[in-house]
C-alpha cells in the first residue's frame, strides 16, 4: 500500500511540474490542482497506513497505539482540501476573466508587463 | 481571550460589512471603527507584554501542545501594533483614494480579511494554524490584486496567484514531513523535541522546504518574480497595504522559524541565509535603478529592503535581530509612506511615469515634502528611522565579522539613495512648461492627504524616539533568541 501511494504521489508531482512547464494557463491551474492533491496524499501517509483497524479503540475498549493510524493528518487534509477547493475556483475564474479580456490563454502573453 | 481579539475583531467587522454591503458611507465608518479597535487592542497586548513578559493562550482550553496556541512576545506585539497603525492609516487614505466601483465591490471586507490573516500569523504558535492564516491572507490578497479586473491587473495577478500557491503547497509539504518526523505541530513543542532529538539530519530537508515557502512569501532571491509583476498593477492604496504587511509576514516567520527550529548545521544555514540576503538586496536595487515608473521603482525596492531584514536573521546576534525587527517596523511605515505619497502624486498629476512628471516642488511643496521624508528614510539618511535600522544591522554585521554582507549592505544603500534621488529629480524637481498637458493640478482628497501626513508624522516620531524605543527592540531580539523562554511560556 505504502509503495503504491509513494508511486502515485511521485507521479502526481511529476505531472504537476510537467503541467507548469506548458504554455497554457489552464494547464497551469491543473498543475496546481495536481500539486495540492499530491501534497494531501503525502500528509495522509505521514499519519501511518493501517488497513482493517478501528479508528481509535478495539472492540474490547483497549487502545493499541501501534496498530491505529494517527487521525490528526486526516483532519489536516480536510482543511487543506477545503482551502484547495476555494483556491482552485478562484484561479479558474481568474483564467476565465483573463481569457475574456485578452482572448488568449498563452503564458507568453504575460511577459509584456514585466520589463522594468 | 485578549490574544484572540486581534483576529476576532476583523472577522466580526467582516460580518457587519457583509450585512451593510451596499451602504457606502456606513461601511467606511465601520472600517475606521474596527481598525481603531484593532489598534487599541494591539496597544493593550503590547502593554501587557512589556509589563509581564510573553504570554500565551490556548484555544478552547485544550492544553498545549494538543490545542491551538496563540503566543505574544515582544516581537509579535511590536508587529501587531505596527500593522494596526498601518491598516488604520491605509483605511482612512482609501476613503478618498479608492473609486466607488471598487469600494462597493467588497474592498473593505477584503482589507479586513487581510488584517485577520496578518494578525493571526503574528500570534499563532502552531504551524498548521499558521498555514491557515497564510491562506486567509493570500485569498484576500488575491481578490484585492484583481479587484477591478483591469487587463494589466489580471496579467500580474496570474503570476502572483500561481507562485504564491506553489509556495503554500511547499509549506504544506514541509508541515507534513515535519509532522511525520516529530509528531507535533505546536511550535514550542517542536522546538523542544528538535533540541532533544538525536537524528536531526532529516529535519534540514523540512527546514529547507519551509525556507523556500517563506522565501516565496517574503520575496527573496530567487523567488521574488511575482512581486514586481503584480504589485504595481492595483490601485496604489492596495499596493501600499501589501507592501507594508504581506512580505513582512514572510520575514517574521523566517525570523521565528530560524531561531526556534534551526538546531543543527548552524554555520551552513548562516551562509545560505547571508548569500540569499546579499543577492536579494543587490538584484532588487539594480532593477529599481533601471525603472522609470514610480510604482515599479518602489516595488523593486521592497525586494532590496527584504534583503536587509534577512541579513539581520543571518547575523543572528541580539543586535542583528533587533536591527532586523527595527528594520521591519521602519519599512512598514516608510515603504507604505512612499506608496501613499506616490498615490497622491498620481491623483495630482494623473501619471506615475517619471518622464511625464515634474515640478511638483513648485506647484505643491507639501506633497514634495511628503514624498521626500519616507524616501530619505528608505535611503537611510539620519535622523529618519531608515538610518537607525541600517546602523543597527551594519554595526551587528561588523561585530559578527560578516564583512562581505555588510559591505554589500552599505553599497546597496548608496544605490537606493540614487534611485530615490531619481524620483525626486524627475517627478518633483524637473521643470515642465506651464502650457504642458502634463501639468495638471487636480484636487487632492482630504482624507488621503491627512493619512499621508499622519504617516509622515509616525516616521519622524519613530526616527526621533529611536533612543528611547531601541531598548524594546533589543528586548524583542533577546526574547526571540531565548528559545527556552518561548517554550516555557507555551508549555508552562
Amino acid at each position: 500500500m505504502l509503495t503504491l501511494l509513494a508511486v502515485i504521489i511521485g507521479f502526481l508531482y511529476a505531472s504537476s511540474i510537467y503541467m507548469f512547464l506548458r504554455r497554457s494557463i489552464v494547464k497551469l491551474v491543473l498543475g496546481i490542482v495536481f500539486l495540492s492533491h499530491a501534497t494531501n496524499l503525502l500528509l495522509f501517509v505521514t499519519g501511518g497506513l493501517r488497513s482493517g483497524e478501528p479508528a481509535f479503540t478495539a472492540e474490547d475498549g483497549t487502545v493499541d497505539l501501534a496498530a491505529v493510524s494517527d487521525p490528526l493528518p486526516q483532519a489536516l487534509i480536510l482543511t487543506a482540501i477545503v482551502i484547495g477547493l476555494g483556491i482552485t475556483a478562484f484561479s479558474l475564474v481568474l483564467v476565465y476573466r483573463f481569457h475574456r479580456e485578452t482572448g488568449t490563454v498563452d503564458l507568453d502573453e504575460l511577459t509584456e508587463h514585466d520589463k522594468p | 481571550m485578549m490574544l484572540f481579539l486581534p483576529v476576532i475583531l476583523p472577522l466580526a467587522a467582516i460580518v457587519l460589512l457583509l450585512f451593510t454591503y451596499r451602504m457606502k458611507r456606513l461601511q467606511q465608518w465601520i472600517s475606521i471603527i474596527s481598525m481603531s479597535a484593532i489598534t487599541v487592542q494591539a496597544v493593550m497586548i503590547m502593554n501587557r507584554v512589556v509589563l509581564d513578559g510573553p504570554f500565551a493562550a490556548q484555544a478552547g482550553g485544550w492544553p498545549a501542545p494538543f490545542g491551538i496556541t496563540f503566543t505574544a512576545d515582544l516581537l509579535s506585539a511590536i508587529l501587531l501594533l505596527a500593522t494596526g497603525f498601518l491598516s488604520l492609516i491605509v483605511t482612512v487614505y482609501s476613503i478618498g483614494f479608492m473609486d466607488d466601483t471598487r469600494k462597493t465591490a467588497g474592498f473593505w471586507i477584503l482589507i479586513h480579511g487581510l488584517v485577520t490573516g496578518v494578525n493571526g500569523s503574528f500570534l499563532t504558535g502552531d504551524i498548521f494554524n499558521l498555514y491557515v492564516w497564510f491562506e486567509v491572507m493570500l485569498i484576500s490578497s488575491f481578490v484585492l490584486v484583481t479587484l477591478g479586473a483591469e487587463r494589466k491587473q489580471l496579467r500580474g495577478a496570474i503570476k502572483y496567484v500561481v507562485l504564491n500557491l506553489i509556495g503554500s503547497v511547499i509549506f504544506l509539504t514541509a508541515i507534513g514531513l515535519m509532522y511525520g518526523q516529530t509528531g507535533t505541530l505546536n511550535m514550542a513543542d517542536l522546538a523542544l523535541r528538535l533540541r532533544e532529538s538525536e537524528h536531526t539530519g532529516l529535519i534540514n530537508s523540512s527546514l529547507m522546504l519551509f525556507f523556500i515557502a517563506f522565501g516565496i512569501k517574503a520575496a527573496v532571491f530567487p523567488f521574488f518574480f511575482w512581486l514586481p509583476a503584480s504589485y504595481p498593477t492595483p490601485p496604489v492604496a492596495i499596493t501600499a497595504f501589501f507592501a507594508g504587511t504581506l512580505t513582512k509576514v514572510g520575514v517574521y516567520v523566517i525570523l521565528r522559524f530560524y531561531n526556534l527550529f534551526v538546531v543543527t548545521d548552524l554555520a551552513s544555514w548562516q551562509i545560505i541565509v547571508m548569500i540569499v540576503a546579499g543577492v536579494t538586496m543587490v538584484s532588487g536595487v539594480l532593477m529599481a535603478a533601471s525603472s522609470y515608473d514610480i510604482r515599479k521603482i518602489l516595488s523593486f525596492h521592497i525586494i532590496s529592503q527584504i534583503g536587509y531584514m534577512i541579513m539581520g536573521v543571518g547575523i543572528a546576534s541580539v543586535i542583528g535581530l533587533a536591527g532586523a525587527i527595527y528594520f521591519i517596523v521602519h519599512n512598514m511605515l516608510s515603504k507604505t509612506g512612499t506608496f501613499l505619497a506616490a498615490g497622491l502624486i498620481y491623483k495630482y498629476r494623473g501619471s506615475y511615469d517619471l518622464k511625464a512628471l515634474g515640478w511638483i516642488y513648485k506647484d505643491y511643496p507639501l506633497l514634495a515634502f511628503l514624498f521626500l521624508l519616507p524616501a530619505l528614510s528608505l535611503a537611510g539618511i539620519p535622523p529618519t528611522p531608515g538610518f537607525f535600522g541600517k546602523f543597527f544591522l551594519i554595526y551587528g554585521g561588523f561585530q559578527a565579522g560578516a564583512w562581505t554582507i555588510t559591505a554589500v549592505a552599505i553599497l546597496v544603500s548608496i544605490i537606493t539613495l540614487f534611485s530615490m534621488v531619481k524620483i525626486w529629480n524627475e517627478a518633483v524637481w524637473k521643470k515642465i512648461p506651464d502650457e504642458s498637458a502634463a501639468r495638471q493640478k487636480n484636487h487632492l482628497p482630504l482624507t488621503s492627504l491627512w493619512a499621508t501626513i499622519v504617516m509622515a508624522g509616525l516616521i519622524i516620531a519613530l526616527g526621533l524616539l529611536t533612543g528611547y524605543l531601541s531598548e524594546y527592540f533589543f528586548e524583542a531580539g533577546r526574547q526571540l533568541k531565548d528559545v527556552d523562554l518561548y517554550i516555557r511560556t507555551v508549555l508552562h
